[in-house]
């Protein structure tokens, strides 16, 4: 099991790796970002100063290795655009973004888990085929069209809601649901069909064969194995907890991480590009190292194909 | 006169992980471990055996599917040509294979008339226009319809299926035929059908089966020699009929013992638990664990497989002993 | 049967919704067990030999519909509310099934399964319930019991695992087993141990037993009485002898004669013709009658009742089959 651990906190560190390196090439082969941020018509003596203060004159195999040794101690180098550290940007922007997708998160399992869960145990009922078609119309519609949507009903029409901005807690209902609502639907479906092959299983009629309760055949002998393939999907939203809301801020104008992004990119501002991506790898491959953790606790099988032997 | 299929010595073997943590270690998995045979033209060999006991994999390695680790498949007295390579594809022309699932063997996208004659196109055998004819004619010989050429997989029944399986694999005229359980998925009432189209089509064309199944009953059925395997090994090999007559072997005596019958009863073996791993065999014989005979020697010695009175050979140190215990 | 039956089942019925068809998987079945006997069911796939008893207890999905009656020691069983057919499931009347290794749970421990059933059944609490579950274990031939507790399925052989099964079964002391196919997901030597097993457990305890098998030998070995199911109905019923050596309908005999014999002279194998038919497209008349050599045209549009043509032996056939002929033996029957 350490062992696991290890070899799995090795890869993460790869995959990091690899993000980094990825993310530094392509930003530096997007174009310069000293014609970027001083303009195309500066003098060429402040572009050659600029080049020089951010390193861009050296060879790009120096810049790269330079890049990730101040990376390993921690140094992901200053904003071009006023000279912060990139890494305090990004920081700072994450409880604001963790103030919507947190909430959101907590929206798509306490409303899609249940669903998926009806839906599945009342199978083929207008029940299930609403939640389905309801589920379907969630993750199909593009968030941004939903966001203008809700903007459009409950800001424009009946004006309970701010459009945009983050001056109080209320501005923050509208990013959630609109968050929420895909996330919701997806988690219902996959919920569902989860739900619906475990029910499949011959175990459930043997369960059911012992002369238990059908609501203790759920709870005791569906639920726990159903929720073993849920968790690859609540795994894979936790990870989105960080940058899974690019659009959403973009369309509400909240300041988080995701229109960090949106600015650092179309200002070419290196380093906190560099920086916001190594912040939202780093976290996805935590929330992936949780779900394989996540199945061994859940799944005896795993646990043991880990511990050895089969 | 030389064998039409002859197994050296076959081995193969697998390198599995065990354990696991710090302790994580390898070891040999032993699916097939010594295995020789004979089959001669137009005769059927059956190989009998439980779950894991390196039946099917011997069913690989006599047709070249997977290389052994050691030891060798002769073909017409020749060693059998490395699988991928011309020699070997054409010889499949003469060596086939039919599988237990034939669902899973046959493409659900396309009519069985197509599929059959597929062989043909692959080993270039023939014009297109005759193609057809040789399709049509030897479903006719498999004891399907010519109008059921242009229908689908699942529109046919589980039997009829294993007979367009079968239609497959001799329109190239093959001379051998490796069958893996090729009747296990089937109903009763239909494994008839298609056993006794197993011996018509052996005598009319002389094939020669080499007969993979767990039923014994049906391996008697359809066999002239029978091998007995447990834990990668032939353990017994003689007379189908003479061999579950008289099972000399004890593992092939319990094995017998332990087919239900709809007849008289007979003498009851019963073996205590589970076969051991072929990760994990015991040394000496490895059915000693299990085996109501074994002495010290059992424990220590491989038996190989010896020559008796009656022309079977048996892989046994006590066999001579227990044979007697049985008369008395 | 003198004494009251244990089960009695009548023109029980099965209808499968397919969207708007329907097909009919049972078809007006009657059967009675007494207590203590050991019954075989014979058929093969889609005979409804299993529907029959999934349906008994309640366990079909929504989509069946269950029509006749199906009395334990009176009570009747169709219809019945939820509550009255879980305190028959387990505790009067226990099933085992074909894949030990599928039907136990994977996320959970055997002890905790098995102490599942205890607690509910008997009411142990926790201590008691692994004394039991310890005994239990014992019982049905698993070494080293203490540890096999701890164990999830996966860590256990499928012949092991059909042990618990049958061990989990035995937690309520019921009065019947119903052991749908047991052993033919297993191996030979070790569906013979989990068969000598059952054997044990019933002289033990001396339970009734239902037998589900599409193979005649593990049937004939191991019942008294013994009912052949051919698409939905009941085409012959006797005791077991009886009926391996007289078989008096063209379908039981039409089995035995397509079934090799380990022993004695090799004979040429007698094949039924065509296939067994799909539960949505069945036969008018005798359902037998498409693939039966001595069928004639009242077998094709009359259905043949059930009737006595022995002490104990019923047969539905219109054709009065003498006993000790076989309609396999006929010129029609040649291939």
């Amino acid at each position: 099991m350490l062992l696991f651990a290890a070899s799995r906190l090795f890869r993460a560190l790869l995959t990091i790796l690899f993000v980094m390196t990825f993310a530094f090439f392509v930003l530096r082969a997007s174009g310069d970002p000293a014609l970027l941020i001083l303009s195309v018509d500066a003098p060429p003596e402040a572009l050659a100063a600029f080049r020089k203060a951010w390193g861009l004159d050296q060879p790009i195999w120096q810049q790269y290795l330079a890049y990730i040794g101040h990376a390993l101690t921690g140094d992901f180098g200053k904003s071009m655009r006023d000279g912060r550290p990139a890494i305090d940007l990004v920081m700072e922007r994450v409880p604001a973004t963790l103030a919507i997708t947190l909430p959101a998160l907590a929206l798509k399992l306490g409303i899609g888990i249940p669903a998926g869960i009806y839906a599945a145990l009342h199978r083929n009922t207008f029940a299930d085929r609403m939640t389905m078609a309801l589920s379907v119309a969630g993750f199909t519609m593009p968030s941004f069209v939903l966001a203008l949507l809700l903007v459009l009903i409950f800001s424009v029409t009946l004006g309970w809601l701010p459009a945009s901005g983050n001056d109080s807690p209320v501005n923050a209902i509208l990013p959630i649901i609109t968050l929420g609502t895909a996330g919701a639907a997806i988690m219902a479906r996959f919920t569902r069909s989860a739900m619906q092959e475990v029910l499949g299983q011959p175990f459930v009629r043997a369960a059911s064969a012992k002369g238990l309760s059908w609501r203790r055949v759920i709870s005791h002998h569906a639920l726990p194995n159903a929720a073993i393939p849920t968790v690859t999907i609540i795994g894979f939203m936790v990870g989105s907890l960080v940058a899974g809301a690019v659009v959403v801020e973009s369309v509400f104008a909240w300041p988080g991480i995701g229109r960090l992004l949106v600015s650092a990119v179309a200002n070419r501002d290196l380093a906190v590009v560099q920086a916001l991506l190594m912040v939202i790898a780093f976290w996805m491959v935590m929330a992936n190292l949780a779900v394989d953790l996540a199945y061994g606790w859940l799944d005896p099988r795993v646990r043991s194909a880990r511990a050895g032997g089969h | 006169m030389s064998p039409l299929l002859e197994a050296v010595d076959l081995h193969r073997h697998y390198s599995v992980r065990t354990g696991g943590g710090l302790f994580a270690g390898k070891a040999v998995l032993r699916a097939v471990d010594g295995v020789s045979f004979r089959i001669r033209a137009g005769q059927t060999l059956g190989l009998v055996g439980e779950s894991g006991c390196g039946k099917s994999t011997t069913g690989k390695l006599a047709l070249g599917l997977i290389p052994p680790s050691s030891g060798e498949m002769r073909y017409d007295g020749e060693r059998m040509p490395a699988a991928g390579s011309p020699a070997w594809r054409a010889l499949r022309r003469r060596l086939q294979m039919v599988y237990q699932d034939p669902l899973g063997a046959l493409d659900r996208r396309l009519p069985i008339g197509t599929q059959i004659a597929e062989p043909l196109v692959i080993h270039g055998i023939g014009a297109v226009s005759e193609r057809r004819d040789r399709a049509l004619s030897i479903m006719e010989s498999v004891g399907l319809q010519r109008h059921q050429f242009g229908r689908y997989p699942h529109e046919l029944s589980g039997g009829q299926r294993q007979r367009v399986v079968l239609a497959r694999a001799l329109i190239t005229e093959p001379r051998l035929l490796v069958c893996d359980e090729p009747i296990s998925a089937l109903d009763v009432s239909i494994q008839a059908q298609v056993v006794n189209l197993l011996l018509d089509l052996q005598e009319r064309l002389g094939i020669a089966y080499l007969f993979i199944s767990h039923d014994l009953r049906i391996v008697r059925q359809v066999s002239h020699d029978v091998a007995v395997m447990y834990l990668g090994r032939i353990v017994e090999r003689g007379d189908a009929e003479n061999v579950f007559a008289r099972p000399a072997h004890p593992y092939t005596r319990a094995l017998v013992s332990a087919i239900p019958t709809v007849g008289d009863k007979r003498e009851r073996i019963l073996l205590g638990g589970d076969p051991p791993s072929p990760a994990n065999v015991p040394p000496g014989c490895s059915f000693h664990t299990r085996c109501p005979f074994a002495t010290a020697q059992c424990r220590s010695e491989i038996p190989t497989l010896q020559p008796q009175d009656d022309g079977r050979e048996v892989a046994c140190h006590r066999v001579r002993e227990t044979a007697l215990r049985l008369v008395a | 049967m003198v004494s009251a039956p244990l089960i009695a089942i009548e023109d029980l019925t099965v209808d499968f919704a397919n969207g708007p068809h329907v097909s009919r998987a049972v078809d007006g079945i009657a059967l009675q067990l007494a207590p203590a006997e050991a019954l075989g069911i014979v058929g093969e796939s889609g005979s409804g030999k299993s529907v029959t008893w999934l349906a008994a207890l309640g366990l079909l999905p929504g989509k069946a519909a269950v029509r006749g009656s199906v009395r334990l020691d009176g009570r009747e069983l169709v219809g019945a509310p939820p509550r009255e057919l879980e305190a028959v499931r387990g505790k009067r009347i226990a099933m085992i099934f074909q894949d030990p290794s599928s039907c136990l749970n994977p996320v959970h421990r055997i002890g905790w399964q098995l102490g599942e059933a205890l607690r509910l059944h008997r009411g142990l609490d926790r201590r008691a319930a692994d004394a039991e579950a310890l005994r239990l274990l014992d019982q049905v031939g698993i070494a080293d019991a203490r540890r096999r507790l701890g164990d999830y399925p996966h860590q256990l052989s499928g012949g092991l695992n059909q042990r618990v099964m049958i061990a989990m079964a035995l937690a309520g002391q019921p009065d019947l087993l119903v052991a749908d196919e047991p052993t033919t997901a297993l191996d030979a030597t070790i569906q013979a141990q989990i068969l000598d097993l059952l054997r044990a457990v019933r002289r033990d305890t001396g339970m009734a037993m239902v037998l589900i098998s599409h193979d005649l030998g593990v049937v004939a070995e191991n019942v008294d009485r013994v009912a052949v199911m051919y698409a939905g109905r009941l085409v012959e019923e006797a005791p077991g002898q009886e009926l391996f050596a007289r078989p008096r309908h063209p379908y039981t005999q039409g089995l035995l004669a397509a079934l090799p014999e380990l022993t004695g002279r090799r004979r040429r194998l007698a094949a039924i013709p065509g296939t067994v038919p799909e539960p949505g497209s069945l036969p008018a008349g005798c359902r037998f009658a498409p693939r039966c050599p001595a069928a004639d045209h009242r077998c094709a549009i009359e259905a043949p009742p059930i009737q006595s043509v022995a002490v104990h032996h019923r047969t539905n056939c219109h054709r009065q089959i003498e006993p000790g002929f076989s309609v396999w033996s006929l010129p029609k029957a040649a291939e």
